[in-house]
This record gives structure tokens, C-alpha cells and sequence, in this order.
């Protein structure tokens, strides 16, 4: 795999296999050279969208509202503790 | 046979007494019992309570009360949530989640009085176009097992051909409910970005993601959209736009209707047959009264390219969230950033590990400008061409898809491929238009055909209108698979 395709795996935090990195590698090569294609366009001045309908600081009133319990919550957690969430330690 | 009535039939024969929900949603669960087995349409169900609801059903119906999908069993795609039934999005990282609450739309369809049943297959967080990327096994097609049904909402598409449940709800990010639909012969509804709310809905990419129906007819999607359509508080990319009555639209007039044919649709591998047929149903639109013109949308040739970079991107941040900490499977690891590369190595399969990778990519330092803002400004260009279009027409038609369904396995190893099988949907999704998918065919093999009709934002009257008189002059959405 490409370096810098490396480094977006990285970032992404997904462990591969070597099959699948190389797999992957050839597939993601030609996928962007496909993609180089909006290369050919002048997009100078453009405003680029970002979704399609034209809303902008769609605000509510500040109220307390019911929420999902705390219980309800957390019963999706792989690992729990005293209704936390548990991780691997992080610091030694 | 209840299971194989529409949405109307069946609510007349409850309202008249001659059926009941427990029957209607009995002949659902006798039917998935008899040819989900070789279908796979279904991730999981659950009889037990799907009976219980239809009893409440008829509970209703027998104190007089009338609501428009009292009684009609309606099967979800596995990305909505229904608060105590699992979620899985196809997608073995969700482990045995289970959701804690309702999206809206699933408040909206028990409001409506429906039997809300069953998680049905898709491909993985909705990315793919065959539900082969299933961790559940691919569904297959009902017209000929050996093909796809077409993705993501795969199992909604068979389990409406197939007449497993009466309609299913599903969602459309780049044409995910209108692709198979067409490739199933079923008529798939993606409505206005923004006209249906996403709360509950398990996000793919943000700005592209909409729900809506696969159903029988086109009378069946009006009635579903009316359900669903509207104003929610909890999505703030809703549009408070009024919901108009979908029903009346379905005048069966289509006089005067101007319907655009865009010349850049002649793509390379549109298969003859496709094409005839699409020609076939517009010029009976014609002969009904539409006006017909060639239009323009000179930027169709980077759609693709467009959507793969600002959809995997949007995904990229969507899925950062399934880390192995608040929900779903997890693998251990001896640090939190060594249980999240593991949990996701292990958790995603290879299109969702495909897409996150690239939208990471096209999003990271020194790439940003030049494929993710770059994507966003064609964008920018494509809409233009839409929103010039629909000055002159107020509809566009075209194929759905360029081919019939393609055999299982036939695209598997080529994603670069299969994501140009999107060519014809994806740019409704790009614009923020809605659009429709119903049949218009078979081809000489057998397999089902959908004509494609794009309308204005927010132009679904006239959407359901054109489909409506179509099929009304037209027998395809009649004819049945033959399974078992």
C-alpha cells in the first residue's frame, strides 16, 4: 500500500491484514486515479455545497427535555463498571 | 393470500371487515417461513410481537378507529431504529445492540397504526449496490436467485417482490432504495433531502441520506410519504416545508407535464434492453400528454467522482463513533487506540474498510483542497445543472440502472465498477432532488426494469403523479416473482 494511503489508515484506526492491505492498496489506486477526473474542471470561484437545502443555524429554545436514561445509555457498552464505560488503561 | 396485497387492499378489506391484521401479518410470517430460506431478506424477526401488534390492531379497528397503515405489516431496514428490537446495519461491529428509542419515522409509522416488523438485509451501513457486503450472507433476487437484488435496501426490495411483508422502509444515499427497487420490480420513494427527518436513522453521509418507502405501487409510496413526511425538531437538516396531500396528486393526468430526457444519459454500457424499455415508457407518458424535450446536465460525467469522495468522507467521520467503548462488539486491546484498530479491523467488512480509508484520506491534511473542497464546489456545478434543467421540465426520466440485476459474485472484486453502476441515482442524491423508481419491463432473461423520474425539491406531487398515470396505463407492478 502507498504511504499515504498508510497514513489515512492510520488516522482511521483499522487494523488490516497483509491481504487486505494490498487488496485494498490496488483498489484504492485506481479508485483515485478515477477520481482525478474533477481535476479537468475550472472550479475557480466556485462556492463549494456543502448539503443541499439552503438552512443555516437552525436554533430551538434552550428547554430541559427528557433524555434517554442514564441505564439506557449504557446498556449498549461492551464493558461496563459502577455505570461507567470501561477502556484499556491509558495512563501508566 | 393477504401477504400479496398493497397497502390500499389490504387497509380496505380490515376497514371492511373481510381481514384482519393478525391474518394479514400471519400470511407475512407463513411466507418468510416459506421462502426466506433461499431469500435472505431478513436479518431477524420476531412473530411473537409482530402478532401482538396487529392484535392491537384489530383491537382498534374493531372500536372504529381509522388511520392510514392501521394493521399493515411493514418490514425495517436493518439502519431504523425501533426502540427494544436490534440494530445491526448489516454489520457485525453492532455485536447484539439493541435499540434504546425510536426514530422518528418509526413513531410516525406507529402513530400511522402500522405492525412495525422484522430488520431486513442490506449491504453494510448502507454501502454497497447488491447487499453481497451483508455480514448476514447476500439476499438474493426473487426473480432469479443467482442475481443480486440490487443494494443497499436489498431485503427491502426482495421482501416486497416477494411478497414477505405488505411495504418496507428503507433509506437512499445515493440510490439505495430506487436501484432495487428497479432491479426487484418494485417501486422505490426517495424523497426531498430534508423532507423526512433522520432522527433514528443510523448515519451514513450526513448531507446525502434520506427515508423512504419500497412498496407495491405508486399509491401505496404516496400513502407511506404522507406518513412520514414532515417537520421534526430533533433534525435540524429538516425543511418546515408543508406536507401536501400525496393522494390527491394521483389525478392519473399527465397533460401538459414537461418531462426532460438529459442527452448525457447515453452512457457507454447502457444495456439495449434497458434502454428500449426506458424509450418504450416515455413515449407512453407522451401519448398520455406529457410533453417531451432533450435537456442538458452537462456535468453528469462527474457525478461519480463527486459522490464516492464527499460520501466516503462524510462516512469516514459518521463511523469514527463505533470504537468498541459506548456500544457493539469489541475486541481488547492494550491500549484504547489498540482496541479501536482492532475492534474495527475485526468489526467492519472490506466496502466499509474501503470507504473509510478513502474518506479519511480525501479529508486528511494536505489532501482537503484538492479532493474533499473540490468535490464540494462540482457539486456545486451539478446542482446548477439540475436547477437549470428544471426551469424547462418539471421532471427528468431516464433508466434507473444501466443494466438488469448481475449475478452474485460477478462485481465482488472490482468496487471501481460497481460504484459505476450508480450513474443514473446518484446525482439526485448530489442535487438534494427526490426521485422514483418504478417498473417499465423485463428483459429477455426475465429480469425486472425500472424507469427513473427525478422531480424538483420538494416536488413529489408531480413525481408521484407521472409514476402514478404510468402505472395505471401499465401491468408490470402486477406481475409476480415465482419462488419455491
Amino acid at each position: 500500500m502507498r504511504e499515504d494511503l498508510q497514513h489515512a489508515v492510520k488516522l482511521a484506526r483499522i487494523e488490516l491484514s497483509a491481504e487486505e492491505e494490498e487488496r485494498l492498496g490496488s483498489q484504492l489506486g485506481d479508485i483515485l486515479k478515477y477520481v482525478d477526473k474533477l481535476n479537468e474542471l475550472d472550479v475557480e470561484g466556485v462556492e463549494p455545497t456543502a448539503h443541499a437545502v439552503p438552512l443555516t443555524n437552525v436554533l430551538r429554545e434552550d428547554e430541559p427535555r427528557e433524555s434517554l436514561s442514564h441505564e439506557a445509555a449504557m446498556r449498549n457498552a461492551p464493558k461496563t463498571s459502577n455505570g461507567l464505560f470501561i477502556v484499556p488503561k491509558i495512563v501508566e | 393470500m393477504p401477504h400479496t396485497l398493497t397497502i390500499s387492499q389490504l387497509t380496505d378489506k380490515l376497514a371492511q371487515g373481510e381481514l384482519s391484521s393478525r391474518e394479514a401479518t400471519q400470511s407475512c410470517l407463513d411466507r418468510i417461513a416459506a421462502v426466506d430460506g433461499q431469500l435472505n431478506a431478513f436479518i431477524s424477526h420476531d412473530p411473537e410481537d409482530a402478532l401482538a401488534q396487529a392484535d392491537a390492531a384489530d383491537a382498534a379497528l374493531a372500536s372504529g378507529k381509522s388511520k392510514p397503515l392501521l394493521g399493515v405489516p411493514i418490514a425495517m431496514k436493518d439502519v431504523i431504529a425501533v426502540n427494544g428490537h436490534p440494530l445491526n446495519c448489516a454489520s457485525k461491529i453492532l455485536g447484539d445492540f439493541n435499540s434504546p428509542y425510536d426514530a422518528t419515522v418509526t413513531e410516525k409509522l406507529r402513530e400511522a397504526g402500522a405492525v412495525i416488523f422484522g430488520r431486513v438485509n442490506m449491504d453494510e451501513f448502507a454501502m454497497g449496490s447488491s447487499t453481497e457486503n451483508s455480514a448476514f450472507g447476500p439476499a438474493r433476487n426473487p426473480w432469479n436467485p443467482d442475481c443480486i437484488p440490487g443494494g443497499s435496501s436489498g431485503g427491502s426490495a426482495v421482501a416486497v417482490a416477494a411478497d414477505e411483508c405488505i411495504a418496507s422502509l428503507a433509506s437512499d444515499t445515493g440510490g439505495s432504495i430506487r436501484q432495487p427497487a428497479a432491479l426487484c420490480g418494485c417501486v422505490g420513494l426517495k424523497p426531498t433531502y430534508g423532507r423526512v427527518s433522520r432522527y433514528g436513522l443510523v448515519a451514513f453521509a450526513s448531507s446525502l441520506d434520506q427515508v423512504g418507502p419500497l412498496t407495491k405501487d405508486v399509491r401505496d409510496a404516496a400513502t407511506m410519504l404522507g406518513v412520514i413526511a414532515g417537520e421534526d425538531k430533533r433534525d435540524s437538516t429538516n425543511v418546515p416545508e408543508p406536507v401536501p396531500d400525496y393522494i390527491a396528486a394521483l389525478t392519473g393526468d399527465v397533460k401538459g407535464l414537461k418531462i426532460g430526457l438529459p442527452k448525457e444519459y447515453q452512457v457507454e454500457g447502457l444495456d439495449p434492453e434497458v434502454k428500449a424499455a426506458t424509450e418504450a415508457a416515455v413515449a407512453k407518458l407522451e401519448k398520455q400528454g406529457a410533453e417531451v424535450k432533450e435537456i442538458s446536465l452537462p456535468h453528469t460525467q462527474y457525478a461519480i467522482a463527486t459522490y464516492y469522495i464527499i460520501a466516503t468522507a462524510e462516512a469516514s467521520t459518521n463511523l469514527a463513533r463505533f470504537e468498541g467503548v459506548r456500544y457493539g462488539a469489541r475486541v481488547d486491546g492494550a491500549s484504547p487506540e489498540e482496541m479501536n484498530r482492532a475492534t474495527r479491523g475485526a468489526g467492519f467488512g472490506e466496502e466499509v474498510k474501503r470507504r473509510i480509508i478513502l474518506g479519511t484520506y480525501v479529508l486528511s491534511s494536505g489532501y482537503y483542497d484538492a479532493y474533499y473542497l473540490r468535490a464540494q464546489k462540482v457539486r456545486t456545478l451539478i446542482r446548477q445543472d439540475f436547477l437549470n434543467a428544471f426551469k424547462e421540465v418539471d421532471l427528468i426520466a431516464s433508466p434507473t440502472t444501466p443494466t438488469p440485476a448481475f449475478k452474485i459474485g460477478e462485481k465482488a472484486n472490482d468496487p471501481l465498477q460497481m460504484y459505476l453502476s450508480d450513474i443514473f441515482t446518484i446525482s439526485c442524491n448530489v442535487a438534494g432532488l427526490c426521485g422514483i423508481s418504478i417498473p417499465c419491463g423485463f428483459s429477455v432473461s426475465g429480469l425486472p426494469l425500472g424507469l427513473q423520474l427525478l422531480g424538483k425539491p420538494f416536488g413529489e406531487p408531480d413525481l408521484l403523479r407521472a409514476a402514478h398515470a404510468y402505472e395505471q396505463a401499465t401491468e408490470w407492478h402486477t406481475k409476480r416473482p415465482k419462488i419455491g
